[in-house]
């Protein structure tokens, strides 16, 4: 597993040596898609050479379980069975894993290695028989950790890097490369512009000269390289603390590539935007990183063991989860008696801490909720989403890369990462998040005329579907839409670049009729909106990718939705969501490509784009049909590989403590016919709602003028084309009034600070001239010239010794010696040395 | 009785002792001779004493018969010596030629009239 080294490499490569590489570094351009490419082959065959052959595919199983719900016997007995057969099947797999262990050099086989044994599942499935509600409990996953290399100790604490490895690092492994291996060709197309001298057209110097600048070509492959190891890092981490720091890494990131034209004095903005906002949501995530650390102590996922399989050390997710508690998520003493510092009346008299506080559950709560909030800022969640956007200010293959598969992914990878250790209040905080941020991040894409801003509200909308289904327990269904989307995402962004680069400009209102001109771009933009909008045959299949995670989102939302009739918000977001989604994605294909051209001189000039860029678009087009699919003849699926890593004890319903009334239901219960087919009609009826009224407005001339909408409905047009007034209520509410406490406090720096700081300056002058008088004129230089007298009148004095006198010098050396030879002899007798 | 020092050395056989003691003349007589001459060639000849009275020690301490060891050959001694012999030779030649050019300057070879080093 050290593909995810090869792009630093292949940065640090460029880096030192960027400028050598050919003709304005255009050799960087080959060094850094090289690189991933060969991280890309590596997680591949890391998936299907070393993964795949030694993990079972356990997931069909349960689909079967629940096809026979009437009769409870007939499961509880196949439930049964499933024990004895997966005890011998862990047996089976702990040989395999010996195996693997010496197959794979890069890890140690000894002590950092160990097995997850599924050994303790019979507990759980007999402790929940009782009821009838209550599912068996999932086994633990598979996973590997390994502490590379010790950073620090600090007492019990530990920081350290190292990695874990599981099936959704290893399916992330495989998208991000996939996808940044296409990114990386593509852009090698799209920025051909940089090889040579480069003349921004959107700059205008002060002497009304457009700016020239040098070609950008190998920095620009620099920041992609490093990019792409920093999501890397974030993927393989085996703690919190390193996934912080690849967390950063990415941020800073982005933050060159968004700010890539740095010059255009947008980007520049855009960049520091999502640069700032994202810290907004960073310093939540270190208040949740704190308060996990000093009530855990650890930082890590996974539990370490020594040789002979014991735990010496208990992840976060084990001690939040533990066996006792049948893997339900429950705060550990620890987390009690700190949360009791500051919730009052919990201690007694004697300062002992009631046990049945809940102020465990409320530092659960807060930490989190502050993970949550570094998500939120890096996956543009409602309310730091405005930094998005903005985003597109970078080139293309950015947006695809930024967008799709990595920073934003990172986010809620982080939240699929983390999900053992929130509670159900977390999650439903999570839920809402994602519920209303894919509701007006939906709805502002309906106005937006520029192409890619399109595709990046779409982007936000669809990250909220990953959340809400994450904060409403579908795992998996969150993780797999995660895995989807960035294939059609990221298709559909470098469908856009390639329109962009084809007729050189954003705005969709001079687009039209394209389909001619770019067919290719064309159909596999078809297919990426396809996807997008989950199309597919209800209830059977096959669809496109997002058909079959975008229903399995809903399906989780309808179950949820029965089981909290208080939240039927959530029940019925997302398939609004889907209807607004199917409108605009259509409404954009429409006005780009189908119509007649609404400016002919643009479309006189477009053309399809190079082949390297259409390459990619072509085999992510086929990703994105077929990511969702089964391999012919097996059970190898993405949700099946998935499933293998579901976190212990997330399989379960589970209800909040703190909001009795809540249930986080379980997962496979939303693959109930009673769920999943009202669930698959109405996310197939909205869609095609959508797709509908797409049509009939923007294709068969519903609308006669462009501007017909707008007149007639004035102020929803203004309020959605104006986001909601988001940046304007930020500006107003934040920006401008830090920008008055600046002012303020820069007035009361010149003002006050200043004068206390040159008042003291000449203070300390007045003082050193008296110092200068008293001390240094008398004293110092007195003692520096009388010392310089003695010297010389010293020297007056010797003088007269030197006569010249040949017989008074062989004299004086007589009786020196004399006199030496006697205090020689003598001295000793008189005094005693010892 | 009166005790003189060094008397009992005439009565015992030859040793270091006498050697050092016939050095230690030779060595006095040059300084006196270096002190107390004005002629150059007289300073010169008191340096040549000098020289031989310290010589005349490294043999004695150096002999293998005055010192009794039988593990020694009794060279180091004798060697030393003759590299001062050596640095006496290239000595005088140097002091000679000052000595000629300071006669062909002052038309007199009186060190006392050497003054003009003085400080």
């Amino acid at each position: 597993m050290w593909a995810w080294l090869v792009p630093l490499i292949s940065f640090v490569f460029i880096l030192l040596f960027g400028k050598y590489l050919g003709p304005h570094g255009k050799g960087a351009g080959y060094v850094a898609t090289l690189a991933i490419v060969t991280s890309g082959i590596l997680s591949f065959i890391a998936l299907f050479v070393v993964w795949l052959p030694y993990h079972d595919m356990p997931a069909e199983v349960h689909h079967e379980e629940h096809h026979d719900t009437e009769d409870h016997h007939v499961q509880r007995s196949r439930v049964q069975s499933r024990h004895v057969q997966s005890n011998s099947e862990s047996d089976s797999l702990f040989q395999q894993v010996s195996l693997f262990s010496e197959k794979d050099p890069s890890l140690d086989n000894d002590s950092a290695i160990y097995y997850e044994a599924k050994g303790h599942e019979t507990n759980g499935h007999e402790g929940s028989a009782g009821h009838a509600t209550d599912h068996a409990n999932n086994p633990s996953p598979t996973y590997y950790t390994h502490d590379w290399y010790n950073l620090a100790v600090f007492g019990k604490l530990k920081l350290s890097i190292g990695c874990y490895i599981d099936s959704l690092t290893v399916a992330m492994f495989c998208m991000v490369s996939l996808i940044a291996s296409c990114v990386h060709f593509y852009a090698m197309g799209y920025m051909h512009d940089e090889l040579h001298d480069f003349t921004d057209p959107e700059v205008t110097l002060s002497n009304g000269e457009k700016l020239k600048r040098p070609g950008r070509y190998y920095r620009f492959f620099q920041y992609l390289s490093l990019f792409c190891f920093s999501m890397f890092g974030i993927v393989i981490a085996g703690n919190l603390a390193m996934v912080f720091v690849f967390w950063e890494l990415v941020g800073i990131c982005s933050y060159f590539l968004i700010g890539f034209y740095i010059e255009r004095k947008s980007a520049s903005t855009a960049a520091n935007k999502a640069f700032i906002v994202n810290r907004v949501g960073d310093f939540g995530m270190l208040i949740g990183l704190m308060a996990l650390w000093s009530s855990l102590g650890t930082f890590s996922f996974g539990d370490t063991k020594d040789a002979a399989g014991n735990v010496t050390e208990h992840g976060i997710f084990s001690q939040l989860r533990t066996e006792k508690n049948d893997y339900q998520i429950q705060p550990t003493e620890e987390m009690v008696i700190e949360g009791s510092r500051f919730a009052p009346g919990v201690t007694d008299s004697e300062g002992n801490v009631d046990p049945e506080n809940n102020a465990g559950q409320w530092l659960l709560l807060v930490a989190g909720i502050g993970i949550f909030c570094g998500c939120i800022g890096k996956s543009a969640q409602f309310p730091l989403h405005v930094w998005l956007p903005d985003a597109m200010e970078g080139p293309t293959p950015v947006s695809a890369l930024v967008h799709s598969a990595t920073m934003v992914a990172a986010g809620v990878y982080l939240a699929g990462r983390f999900f053992p250790a929130f509670s159900p209040e977390s999650l439903l905080v999570i839920a809402y998040i994602g519920c209303i941020t894919l509701f007006i991040a939906a709805t502002i894409a309906i106005t937006a005329t520029d192409i890619k801003r399109v595709l990046a509200y779409s982007t936000v909308s669809q990250l909220g579907y990953m959340m809400l289904s994450l904060g409403l327990g579908g795992w998996v269904a969150g993780m797999f839409h995660l895995i989807t989307h960035a294939f059609f995402k990221s298709l559909l962004f470098m469908c856009s670049g390639s329109v962009i680069h084809g007729v050189h400009t954003n705005d969709m209102t001079e687009m039209g009729g394209l389909r001619k001109k770019m067919p290719v771009t064309a159909y596999t933009m078809l297919v990426g909106c396809l996807a997008i909008i989950g199309a597919g045959i209800p209830i059977i299949g096959p669809g496109f990718s997002g058909y079959y995670s975008k229903d399995a989102i809903i399906e989780q939302a309808f179950s949820f939705g029965s089981n909290n009739p208080q939240h039927v918000i959530l029940q019925w977001a997302p398939v609004v969501g889907a209807l607004i989604t199917a409108f605009y994605m259509f409404r954009l294909w429409y006005m780009t490509f189908a119509g007649k051209p609404r400016n002919q001189d643009r479309y006189d000039h477009a053309h399809e784009s190079p082949r390297v860029m259409t390459a990619p678009l072509v085999l992510l087009a086929v990703f994105a049909i077929g990511v969702g699919w089964a391999v012919p003849g097996s059970d190898l699926k993405v949700t099946n590989l998935l499933e293998q890593s579901r976190p212990i004890g997330t399989l379960n319903t589970s209800h909040g403590v703190l909001l009795p009334d809540l249930t986080i239901p379980n997962e496979h219960d939303s693959h109930n016919p009673e769920f999943k087919v009202p669930a698959g009609w109405a996310a197939f009826g909205t869609a095609a709602l959508g797709v509908l009224l797409a049509t009939v407005i923007y294709l068969l001339g519903g609308l006669k003028t462009s501007n017909e909408l707008k007149q007639r409905f004035p102020f929803p047009h203004k309020f959605l084309w104006n986001k909601w007034w988001f940046d304007e209520l930020y500006w107003a509410v934040l920006v401008a009034p830090s920008m008055l406490l600046a002012k303020w406090i820069s007035k009361f720096d010149l003002g006050v600070i200043d004068s206390i700081i040159h008042g003291s300056a000449a203070t300390s002058k007045g003082g050193s001239k008296i110092v200068d008088a008293v001390f240094d004129r008398t004293l110092v230089d007195g003692t520096a010239n009388g010392l310089a007298r003695g010297t010389w009148d010293l020297g007056l004095w010797l003088r007269k010794i030197q006569s010249g006198n040949l017989r008074q010098y062989v004299m004086l050396i007589v009786i020196s010696t004399v006199v030496l030879f006697a205090a020689a002899s003598y001295l000793p007798l008189i005094i005693p040395f010892q | 009785m009166i005790h003189l020092p060094l008397a009992n050395l005439l009565t015992e056989p030859v040793g270091a002792m006498h050697y050092v003691v016939v050095g230690a003349i030779l060595f006095t007589c040059g300084v006196l001779c270096m002190a107390t001459k004005r002629n150059a060639l007289g300073v010169l000849m008191g340096i040549e004493l000098v020289l031989n009275g310290a010589n005349l020690n490294f043999i004695a301490f150096g002999s293998r018969y005055l010192r009794n060891d039988a593990n020694s050959m009794g060279l180091d001694g004798q060697l030393i010596a003759l590299f001062v012999i050596v640095l006496a030779a290239a000595e005088a030649a140097v002091a000679l030629a000052i000595v000629l050019n300071f006669y062909n300057n002052h038309n007199s070879i009186d060190v006392d009239r050497a003054d003009q080093l003085q400080g």
